[in-house]
Order: C-alpha cells, then sequence, then structure tokens
C-alpha cells in the first residue's frame, strides 16, 4: 500500500508524469477474457489497431499476447479478427 | 510614456496587444466584446503573434484558454455576464490546474432578467473558484492591472488565474485620458511564459487534469487556498513595484481620507470616482467623510480592511449585487466577517444598490453618509441591509 503524499508533497497544479495508466491495473474488471488462436492467426495486427485499452502486445510487426492486467474484455479484437474462423475466442474469466 | 484617450475596453486591448499573449481564444458578449474584437483587428494586421482561436461559445473560450495555459501557452480571453456564467464549469478548473490565465472581466449584471448594463453580479458569482479578482476604478486602472495581472497570475508563488474587472458600459465604454507604457516596457516587465508540466513538452511527457479520489482532491485544492493567500504579499509587492517602475502604484485598496474619519463608505469599482466627490463635498460641510475603495477583492485583504475601518464610528458597505443569502452582498458579508477579529468596531450597514446598471449620483452617496450620520445620532441600526434606489 503506497504511503499518501501530503498537499505539500504533490506536483503542483493536478500535473502527473505521463504513462501512469500503466500502474492502474483494470483486467479484474472483465467478465469474458480474449484467448488467442497461434495456429490461425494471420498477424494482421487488427487486434492491436482496435483494442481500446492498449492490451495487444506486438512485437516485430507480430502478435505476442493479451496484456491481462489491463484487458477489459471488451470483445472487439474477436469481432475486428478477419480468419475464418476467428484466431480470437472471448471465454468466460473465472 | 505617451498620453492617448481610450475607452476601457479600448485601454485593454492595447495593454493585451502590448502583453502579446500566445493564445486568445474567446467569444463576444456586450458589453465586453470590443476587448476581443479589437484584439482580433491586431491579429489580423499582424501587430501580435497572438493565435487566435474564434470559438463558439464562451465555455469552449475558457476550456480552449485553458487547455492553451498547460500546453505551456501564455493564454488571455475576455468575457461578461452570462458569459463568465457560461464558463462556470472550467473556471475552478483554471485554478485548480494552475493555469495562470489572464482575463479582462466587463461586470455586467447577470440574468434574469437579461441586463446589459454594469453591476458586480457575474464577478461576484465567480467568486468561490481560486481566481484572483482585481477591481479597476477607471480605465488608466483597468490598463495598469492588467499589465500587473500577468506579473501576478504567473508569479511562482501565486500561479493562479486572474480576472481584471471593469464596470460595464461606465468605463468599458467611456473615454478617458490615459498614459499608456512603451511596447518595449510591457515587453521586459512581464518577461517570458514558464510552467512546470507542460504538455507540448515532449521531453517531458506529463498527464494533466487526471481524476481524484476521496483520497487526494482534497489534497489538490489546499495548495489552491494557500496560493491565494500567498497572492495577498505578491500584489502588494507588485504594485509597488509598477509605481518604482513606472509612476503610479497601487495597492490592496486605497484610502481617500479616511485617516481622521467618523463616518466611511466601502466600494468597489467606478462608483468610488462619485464617492470622492461626495466625500469632498461633505468635507467642506465639515463631516468627517471617508471612502475605502478596495481594489483586491480574491484574495480579501480581512485583517488589513479591519485594521483600516476599525476606528471608525460608522460604516456603509456598498454592493453592486446581492448574494441572496437574506443577510445582504458579498462585499459587505466579508468586510463585517473581518471586522469581528478587532475589539473597536463601527457600526456598519450595507447598502445594495445600481442593480442592472441603475446610476448612482453624487447626492444619493451624500443621502447614505445622511444614514449613518443617523445611526450615530440615534445609536442603533434600524437596517442592517438596505436596498438602496429601489422602488418600493
Amino acid at each position: 500500500m503506497k504511503k499518501l503524499l501530503t498537499w505539500r508533497e504533490l506536483p503542483e497544479g493536478d500535473v502527473l508524469p505521463a504513462g501512469s495508466g500503466v500502474e492502474f491495473e483494470t483486467g479484474d474488471w472483465r467478465t469474458n477474457k480474449p484467448v488467442w488462436d497461434s495456429e490461425k492467426c494471420i498477424h494482421c495486427l487488427n487486434c492491436w489497431i482496435v483494442c481500446p485499452d492498449a492490451s495487444v502486445k506486438v512485437e516485430d510487426g507480430k502478435f505476442v499476447e493479451f496484456d491481462y492486467k489491463h484487458c477489459k474484455g471488451c470483445g472487439i479484437c474477436m469481432t475486428e479478427c478477419p480468419t475464418k474462423p476467428k484466431s480470437i475466442e472471448m471465454v468466460l474469466d473465472k | 510614456m505617451v498620453t492617448v484617450a481610450k475607452t476601457g475596453n479600448e485601454a485593454m486591448a492595447e495593454a493585451m496587444r502590448q502583453i502579446n499573449p500566445d493564445v486568445v481564444a474567446a467569444y463576444p458578449i456586450t458589453p465586453a466584446t470590443e476587448i476581443a474584437m479589437i484584439f482580433a483587428g491586431y491579429v489580423s494586421d499582424g501587430l501580435v503573434d497572438t493565435e487566435y482561436v474564434a470559438v463558439e461559445s464562451e465555455h469552449s473560450a475558457m476550456s480552449a484558454t485553458i487547455g492553451a495555459s498547460v500546453a505551456g501557452a501564455r493564454a488571455m480571453t475576455a468575457t461578461s455576464s452570462q458569459g463568465l456564467a457560461l464558463m462556470y464549469e472550467m473556471l475552478p478548473i483554471a485554478s485548480g490546474l494552475r493555469a495562470p490565465i489572464v482575463m479582462p472581466e466587463v461586470n455586467r449584471a447577470i440574468s434574469a432578467p437579461i441586463n446589459i448594463h454594469c453591476d458586480h453580479s457575474d464577478t461576484m458569482g465567480g467568486r468561490d473558484f481560486g481566481w484572483i479578482q482585481i477591481f479597476s476604478e477607471n480605465t488608466q486602472e483597468a490598463y495598469d492591472n492588467l499589465i500587473q495581472a500577468v506579473r501576478i497570475a504567473e508569479h511562482p508563488k501565486v500561479r493562479l488565474p486572474i480576472m481584471v474587472t471593469t464596470d460595464g458600459f461606465i468605463i468599458s465604454h467611456c473615454m478617458e485620458k490615459i498614459e499608456t507604457l512603451s511596447d518595449e516596457d510591457v515587453k521586459s516587465y512581464i518577461g517570458a511564459f514558464k510552467r512546470d508540466g507542460m504538455l507540448l513538452d515532449t521531453t517531458k511527457p506529463v498527464t494533466v487534469g487526471a481524476l481524484d479520489l476521496q483520497d487526494y482532491y482534497f489534497e489538490h485544492k489546499r495548495p489552491v487556498a494557500e496560493a491565494m493567500a500567498a497572492a495577498k504579499d505578491v500584489i502588494v509587492e507588485i504594485g509597488k513595484d509598477f509605481g518604482k517602475k513606472f509612476g503610479r502604484s497601487y495597492g490592496l485598496f486605497e484610502r481617500y481620507r479616511l485617516d481622521d474619519a467618523d463616518v466611511a463608505i466601502v466600494v468597489l469599482g467606478s462608483t468610488a470616482g462619485t464617492a470622492r466627490v461626495a466625500v469632498d463635498e461633505l468635507r467642506d460641510k465639515k463631516v468627517k467623510a471617508g471612502m475605502l475603495k478596495l481594489r483586491v477583492f480574491r484574495p480579501f485583504p480581512a485583517a488589513e480592511i479591519a485594521a483600516a475601518l476599525s476606528k471608525l464610528k460608522a460604516v456603509a458597505v456598498l454592493d453592486r449585487s446581492d448574494s441572496f443569502s437574506s443577510q445582504g452582498g458579498p462585499l459587505f458579508t466579508e468586510v463585517r466577517s473581518a471586522l469581528y477579529e478587532v475589539a473597536m468596531k463601527p457600526k456598519i450597514l450595507n447598502f445594495i444598490y445600481g442593480l442592472g446598471g441603475r446610476d448612482i449620483k453624487t447626492p444619493e452617496i451624500i443621502s447614505i453618509f445622511g444614514s449613518l450620520q443617523k445611526v450615530l445620532t440615534s445609536g442603533k441600526v434600524e437596517n442592517l441591509v438596505n436596498y438602496f434606489g429601489v422602488r418600493e
């Protein structure tokens, strides 16, 4: 549990370092989670483009994995996956 | 130093030209329209380097001005009355984000009914938003105050937005003889704009205006209060320094024949000009009358006002707005509260006057002093709050 800062310790004017969203884990918000099928995937990166939470990890132009710490399970990745059958399936996240 | 004839609006537009802000995002409203309109002329004539954004409403004007300010620009806008009211949502955001925006605000009555004339209800409506509020008596003060405002707002101990007000039509549209500074003098006086944590600084990326929960909101508001308190001394220091450099000094308020006065009025804005004449007339009749013209309403210099009024016998506080608390106007409430702390205090009454631009003339101010005399003779205050000049 991080120690809470006093008002004098805060940076002025509600200014925060950028990119701090990474530390705020929203993964536990989801109901369903995306599951990737590496056999079917053609690495078109549609899912990476459309993910609203930047939760598709890509390296060297190829899909690597989902960021389950931040994925909120919206399923847009599955909707936009062009392969038939789809390379992404939304399953209940127990 | 050049002597020119300018209206309040023209003088403020001229000051803005010399300030040469990075961004102005503005929307018109009577009687403030001319300020941004004249300035827009300077923009199209290439006399300033300002990025001028003609927005679709005052809400957008303030939003864009705040955005520009936190991006790292010296940003200004101008408005009045309903325009300021439409900015309501954004005003506390400006102070919360410590955006040192400088804004001319032309005092005009708040609707309903619609009224385009002078009263202080618009500015008073914004008194709780962490904006510094300075009242100008006349065009010279409007010009000088706007230039000082840049230094006050951007001072490292302050960094708060500031509204410099003039009385609508009375000052905004009346021509007076004023002295203006040279472009060079204003430029070197205000210096360059600096901000820690600018959105456009890609070497140090920041997030501005994030959500706070119950655990941090208070800690983000507390420094705004601290900055407002610190602003008082900064305003005094800058006012003295302005006097040293340019020959006209400014403080928290002006004391007119107050030293040996028995009775006095406390007033904001242009009515002080009329009051000065009334005080002189009374003094000629051997009445020990005086006036305290408050310049800085936010921060409220309670201790200084109490010290200035403590030894008087009776004081009338003139409010050009009602706060509808049923206990009087905003200036009265705060002056009276300031006097609570001193042992020796005058009898104090409120006169709410001039709403919707209803004029107040010298004989009327003299009659207010007459009411104070009655209080002294009878020893009683009949009515604490008086609605002066309304048809009963």
